[in-house]
């Protein structure tokens, strides 16, 4: 039942009490939907909702143990790690037969394929131009990280 | 594991009354990374490794850091480098400028590491963290089987090599550092908390007075002139006596070493009370215009850490100086306080009141070497007293665009929007004349790996 009281401009005893609207003081706080609700629907996938992919979370494990380093040459070729490339290696791993490894050979970088097998040591290239390296009882060989993958950019 | 813990617990109990502690619930660890500098060039040039290498200061001034074979020749800390050009030729030194990209980001991912081991972590420097292993016991065997595991790990994830040291006290901890890294049979890891108290003594009484923290060159002379000349003998000596004669800092340096904690763990560093940014210049500088560039950098950078801290200030000071080495040049050196008409972290307000002191001091006709600003009266800016008169450097546009410019230069890299002032060509900036490359921190830098051989 509305009571629609006639406007008097002349006098304001006419009007009744009203008791005036409470404005809120507290802020309420709510989440801020990520698209624009066209007066319909909201999305229903508005509860679903998460951040994007971020090539981080799939390349790198251990943050704090990873390094990049960039390719030279096409030894690796079929390992798919091709000239140019950027590879990310983790040191945290324990090399392991059949790892792709980043070795320190003459004081120099190279990644290779590590074969450990009853009790030989090899490194590998993924390319039939470039022989193994084999190591006898007395050498060492000093693996700096585990490859965890690798990154290419094409020219576009 | 659990049971083995607790042995090790009553283990410490009983060290600790040895070493005749009045608290026994405080243990420390100190971690230090060996030849810090030498050993991040070390990790991504292999060719580094056995060699004698030498890292020079800024400006390729003196030597900051030196490999185990450089220490060997006799080459101190803080050697100018004019003083040993001809020995580094004689033994084939490698030299390098010193590259704090790629310290920080190694320092950064070793203090990670440590963060794993324990929730209470204090920074101390780049290279040096304190690390408080209360209620750690029982995760453990014992404290040294936690050191090395420290050890191999920091080694194995990002290649440096470090000591542990584990104390009572944060100067034991240091202590017990020291003699991990000076003597070999400990394998880097030494624990002064079980160690006998026999083997302690033994220990101490071969340690100089020096090496204790806390206790700088002077005050050690002053100690040994008074027949104290062993870290065992500052031990000894008697509490009131040490206040008597070195005052209360010695008093608790004498309290830390016989296990009574009395320094804690500072995790959060408190917002400075000074900021100063100065540098000496590549080359000598004699214009005004080139002064000012570069005092516009030096306030860029330190109206960047006022921000940072989230502080305003009242006053900035500007100083320049020759070059005190140059005995033929004529000498001068000035500096000048500019008060600020309302606190402000303005770069632009900050700028202009650093170049009006400028013009003040500069002198034309002489050679300048350094220059520099310090910031003061620094409060919080969230307390800031208003004012009837027009306010500069302050309020909701001032705020948004520092807010704008420090958000551009952290996203698109340092200098990337700047104050015109600063100049583009920068001929005053730091000599590093064999830095290594950004390693970690640059695409452009990061390491080869060869896959042609």
């Amino acid at each position: 039942m509305t009571i629609i009281i006639p406007f008097d401009p002349s006098s304001s005893s006419t009007l009744p009490y009203l008791q005036p609207a409470v404005i809120d003081p507290l802020v309420c706080v709510l989440p801020l939907l990520l698209h624009r609700v066209p007066a319909g629907f909201p999305s229903p996938a508005d509860e679903y909702v998460e951040k994007g992919l971020d090539l981080n979370t799939y390349l790198v494990r251990n943050k704090t143990a990873t390094f990049f380093f960039r390719v030279i040459g096409d030894s690796m070729t079929g390992a798919n790690i091709h000239d140019g490339d950027m590879l990310v290696v983790d040191r945290s791993i324990e090399p392991k037969h059949r790892h792709i490894v980043l070795a320190v050979i003459n004081n120099e970088y190279t990644v290779k394929r590590l074969y450990h097998q009853d009790g030989v040591i090899e490194l590998h290239a993924e390319n039939a131009a470039y022989p193994p390296i084999r190591f006898g009882e007395h050498d060492e060989l000093q693996v700096w990280g585990v490859v965890v993958g690798a990154v290419s950019r094409f020219a576009v | 594991m659990g049971r083995c813990g607790r042995g090790s617990i009553t283990l410490r109990c009983v060290a600790m009354a040895g070493i005749g502690a009045t608290a026994c619930n405080q243990i420390f660890a100190l971690v230090d990374v060996n030849n810090f500098y030498v050993s991040c060039e070390r990790v991504f040039n292999p060719a580094l490794e056995n060699k004698p290498v030498v890292v020079l200061s800024n400006n390729d001034g003196c030597a900051v850091a030196r490999s185990n074979q450089v220490k060997a020749l006799g080459i101190k800390m803080g050697t100018p480098w004019f003083k040993f050009k001809d020995l580094a030729k004689e033994h084939n030194i490698i030299v390098l400028s010193s590259n704090y990209t790629l310290y920080g980001d190694m320092s950064d991912r070793v203090m990670t590491i440590l963060r794993g081991y324990s929730p209470n972590v204090e920074i101390y420097s780049i290279d040096e963290s304190f690390l408080s292993l209360n209620g750690m016991s029982s995760l453990w065997p014992a404290a040294v089987d936690m050191g090395q595991s420290i050890r191999y790990r920091v080694r194995k994830w990002t290649g440096l090599p470090v000591c542990v040291g584990i104390g009572p006290s944060k100067t034991l901890a240091k202590l017990a550092n020291h003699l991990a890294k000076t003597r070999p049979e400990m394998e880097g890891v030494c624990d002064l908390v079980s160690m006998p108290q026999a083997e302690l003594d033994a220990y101490l009484s071969t340690t100089e007075v020096g090496e204790v923290w806390g206790v700088g060159r002077r005050i050690g002379a002053h100690l040994d002139a008074a027949g104290i000349k062993t870290a065992k003998a500052l031990r000894d000596a008697p509490p009131s006596w040490l206040r008597a004669k070195f005052g209360v800092v010695m008093e608790r340096t004498g309290n830390e070493l016989r296990g009574a904690s009395c320094l804690a763990l500072e995790e959060i560093t408190a917002p400075r009370k000074q900021i100063v940014s100065s540098r000496s210049f590549g080359q000598l500088v004699h214009t005004l215009a080139v002064l000012s560039e570069s005092v516009t950098s030096y306030m860029t950078s330190a109206a960047e850490k006022l921000r940072r801290q989230r502080s305003v200030c009242e006053a900035v000071q500007v100083f320049i100086a020759t070059n005190p080495f140059r005995e033929q040049d004529a000498q001068y050196s000035n500096s000048i306080t500019v008060p600020l008409p309302n606190p402000s972290c303005d770069t632009r307000l900050l700028v202009r009141a650093a170049l009006f002191g400028l013009k003040k001091i500069y002198r034309p006709g002489l050679a300048y070497k350094k220059a520099g600003v310090m910031l003061t009266g620094i409060g919080d800016a969230g307390v800031i007293q208003r004012s009837l008169l027009v306010q500069h450097g302050v309020g909701e546009k001032s705020e948004k665009l520092m807010e704008a410019m420090d958000a551009l230069n952290r996203r698109f890299g340092r200098n990337t929007v700047a104050i015109a002032s600063a100049g583009t060509n920068r001929a005053w900036r730091m000599r590093r004349e064999c830095m290594s490359p950004c390693y970690t921190t640059s695409w452009n830098d990061v390491p080869i790996v060869h896959a042609d051989h």
